[in-house]
């Protein structure tokens, strides 16, 4: 038995036998293949993100390649005319975004006031306790499903539209009332990103604003809602993104059959619309009007991704810091 | 703030300004119009924030209103024209001998080799009397509010148009509604096949997603080192929450309906009376589309648990997965279980995906397993809003109801699991 040597270093008292067992060959990593396997396996959970939008490009792209190689369509034909029947071969892809556009913005016109001044009014006036039965509760308007949206406009935001302004003036099927059911439905989206923007402007700045004799008011619309345009339009652009692609409201509520026209009160066909409708027929897979929906799709899919990364690059370009 | 009127340098600073002089209207003559614009602007906030709950409030009534009311109704055959008691006291035999002697045979046959008659519950007979002989037609229908505050005029209307008709009040929903399968009448249509088939799609959206989704929230925060392929994932990740959910409809329509389809219509294990329109394919879709807010959502709930609980386990020797199994998840399980059920509480309500690929509309069979054809309580939903007769907008929000009790208690649930395993630090 070898007596224990001991000896100092680093100012320890260290076994000198123990460190001699511990050979570099027990102190190097241990190679353990199970955890590789793990690992492993949650980067292919990771990777499976990249193949689904691998995926959504290849089948719309693909698709779509289909449409316009097809020789009843050209892309001149489909950008540049103002018919879309199918039946007849016209494939203009106007009246389809027109109507995506008319019922975006009037769902904008009523989201984004309504939804910024509720996040000014959640982030600066209310109380805590206000604020603790507010948030959730529009929160719980986020989690209502939009097929009940949908019911809600046709069942109640287009009569009482028709009671306004007149049974002649309105139709059953317009873009308005989409429109507006669905700036409720993004509603606490916007105020819910905005107000985030605003609770993150740090105290220092308000209180400076209140020092210089600013009401409340001014401290608000002068000083907080400046420090935090980037997330406001952020949230504005997202909630256009979300406008665009919303489906079910629009496929209720807006009438189907495309039509080109720029009164709100008309019927007109979306293009999420145009798709849920098209598509819920029987669709005989390979015919003109199964690719015409990939294009359509196509269209979307660019358009949302656009706004969404513009979205992004404001909240990271223009974000104030203030630390 | 060049109003201020400027105490003149002149003046001697032994004097103080005397109150008069420095009362606030004369300091600043704008500032009761500033104040006035303060308050103005604070109820307009107020407002615009009322306006939102408001309009839930409203959304909210406007289900129950369609949920509940009068309907008035005819019958095709007059009950006291079959027996000389009446029908509700008749027993199961005398009510399948009436069946037998007002059906023709063929049909009379057809229900029982659906299930035969001595099988059948008296109640089930006798709804069978009412849908087969009896048939009451709707002729109109009231919300709940009119036939609350306005019943005598109902009453008049229906005495004017339809002299034979009769008028009851009827709730949409109710337990026959729930539990009776899909029908072409209103009266006897129920939602039990959208149900069963909303329940299949979540547990199969559930069982693919869940484990994926956590899998790369944790991949990303915990293995992830900062290469440009992570970048890429994670930047992917969140363009993909922005997807609309249409287009993830489409992705399935091509990728598991079409390309895949012995595998989602179940070929390969020896189904054969189906298409690739299945609950498997839906599902499949459904889990790719809450996929991107499961990670999101757990990614945030790992990053919260404190870094000194790794180092901890670390310097205990544990090994990476070791420290992420038994210290990183079991901390982070409230957020990661909170988040997931707002994620499935999306799916529950999607609709748009399932038209894409194609549900079915109407179907009477229970779904059997994944590789059914199916149809879902939102697709019903649509279905029978779009329809133009007023009593399908009746049922329509009915179904609503059910979905919004559904979500409602799957969100109470994430409330109650999260304050029943939340740590604090």
């Amino acid at each position: 038995m070898a007596t224990p040597t001991l000896r100092v270093r680093n100012g320890l008292l260290v076994d000198n036998s123990r460190i001699a067992s511990t050979s570099a060959q027990d102190l190097k990593k241990r190679h353990r293949p199970a955890e590789a396997l793990i690992q492993g396996f949650l980067f292919l959970c990771g990777l499976l993100s990249i193949v689904t939008t691998l995926g959504i490009v290849i089948v719309l792209g693909r698709e779509a390649w289909l449409f316009f190689g097809s020789p009843e369509v050209d892309l001149r034909e489909f950008f540049g005319t103002f018919t879309w029947q199918p039946a007849i071969g016209k494939f203009g892809i106007w009246p389809l975004v027109n109507a995506t556009f008319m019922t975006s913005l009037a769902a904008m016109l009523v989201a984004a006031p309504l939804g910024l001044s509720a996040a000014i009014y959640l982030s600066e006036y209310a109380s805590p306790r206000a604020r603790s039965f507010l948030k959730p509760t529009l929160e719980v308007l986020a989690g209502v499903p939009t097929v009940v949206y949908g019911f809600f406009a046709l069942t109640f935001m287009t009569p009482l539209l028709r009671m306004l302004f007149g049974v002649n003036t309105v139709q059953i099927y317009n873009t308005a009332s989409a429109g507006i059911v669905m700036g409720i439905m993004i509603l606490p989206l916007i105020t819910s990103i905005s107000e985030d923007a605003l609770s993150a402007v740090p105290r220092s700045l308000r209180e400076a604003a209140y020092a210089l004799g600013a009401t409340k008011l001014e401290t608000a619309v002068q000083v907080v809602v400046p420090a935090a345009v980037s997330g406001i339009a952020a949230a504005c652009i997202l909630g256009i993104s979300r406008a665009v692609g919303e489906t079910m409201i629009v496929a209720i509520a807006a009438g189907s059959g495309p039509a080109f026209t720029f009164n709100p009160f008309q019927a007109a066909e979306t293009m999420t619309g145009h798709i849920a409708r098209i598509s819920g027929g029987d669709l005989s897979y390979g015919s003109i009007d199964y690719s015409s929906i990939f294009a359509i799709g196509l269209m979307l899919f660019l358009i949302t991704l656009v706004l969404n990364l513009i979205s992004q690059r404001i909240v990271a370009r223009f974000r104030e810091k203030y630390e | 703030m060049s109003t201020l009127p400027n105490p003149s340098p002149s003046q001697p600073d032994n004097v103080p300004p005397t109150h008069e002089s420095a009362s606030p209207s004369q300091w600043q003559p704008a500032l009761a119009f500033r104040h006035r614009m303060a308050a103005l602007w604070q109820s307009i906030f107020l407002l615009a924030t009322t306006v939102g709950i408001l309009s839930l409030a409203v959304l909210l009534y406007n289900v129950m209103d369609g949920s509940f009311g009068l309907v008035a109704y005819e019958y095709k055959v007059d009950p006291a024209s079959l027996t000389d008691q009446p029908l509700e006291t008749l027993d199961q035999a005398a009510l399948v001998a009436l069946l037998k002697e007002r059906l023709s045979k063929g049909a009379f046959n057809k229900l029982n080799n659906e299930k035969a008659f001595a099988l059948r519950s008296r109640d089930e007979v006798y709804q069978l009397v009412l849908e087969r002989v009896v048939q009451p037609k709707v002729l109109a229908t009231w919300p709940l509010t009119e036939s609350l505050f306005s019943r005598a005029a109902i009453e008049a209307e229906v005495q004017a148009k339809f002299p034979k008709a009769q008028l009851a009040f009827r709730s949409w929903v109710s337990s026959d509604f729930i539990l009776r399968p899909m029908s072409s009448e209103a009266l006897y249509a129920g939602v039990r096949t959208a149900v069963l088939g909303s329940l299949w799609l979540i547990a199969i959206t559930i069982l693919l997603a869940l484990p994926v989704g956590i899998g790369a929230a944790i991949y990303l925060q915990e293995y992830a080192a900062e290469t440009w392929l992570n970048r890429l994932i994670q930047t992917n990740i969140n363009n993909l929450a922005g997807v609309p959910s249409i287009v993830y409809g489409m992705l399935g329509l091509a990728i598991f309906v079409r390309t895949l389809e012995p595998l989602t219509s179940g070929a390969l294990v020896g189904v054969r009376d189906s298409n690739g329109r299945t609950i498997l394919a839906a599902g499949l879709t459904m889990a790719l589309l809450i996929l991107p807010l499961i990670i999101i959502n757990a990614q945030e709930a790992i990053k919260a648990v404190p870094n000194s609980l790794r180092q901890a386990a670390y310097g205990l020797g544990a090994t990476r997965w070791q420290t992420i199994w038994s210290h990183v998840l079991p901390n982070a399980l409230p957020g990661i279980l909170t988040g997931s059920i707002l994620a499935i509480s999306r799916a529950i309500g999607e609709t748009a995906p399932l038209i894409v690929i194609g549900a079915s509309t109407f179907i009477t069979v229970d779904p059997s397993g994944p590789f059914s054809k199916f149809t879902a309580l939102p697709i019903q939903i649509y279905n029978w809003t779009s329809r133009p007769q007023g009593e399908f907008r009746h049922i329509a929000a009915a179904a609503i109801l059910v979905l919004l009790v559904l979500l409602l208690s799957m969100n109470a649930g994430a409330i109650l699991l999260r304050n029943h395993f939340s740590r604090r630090y």
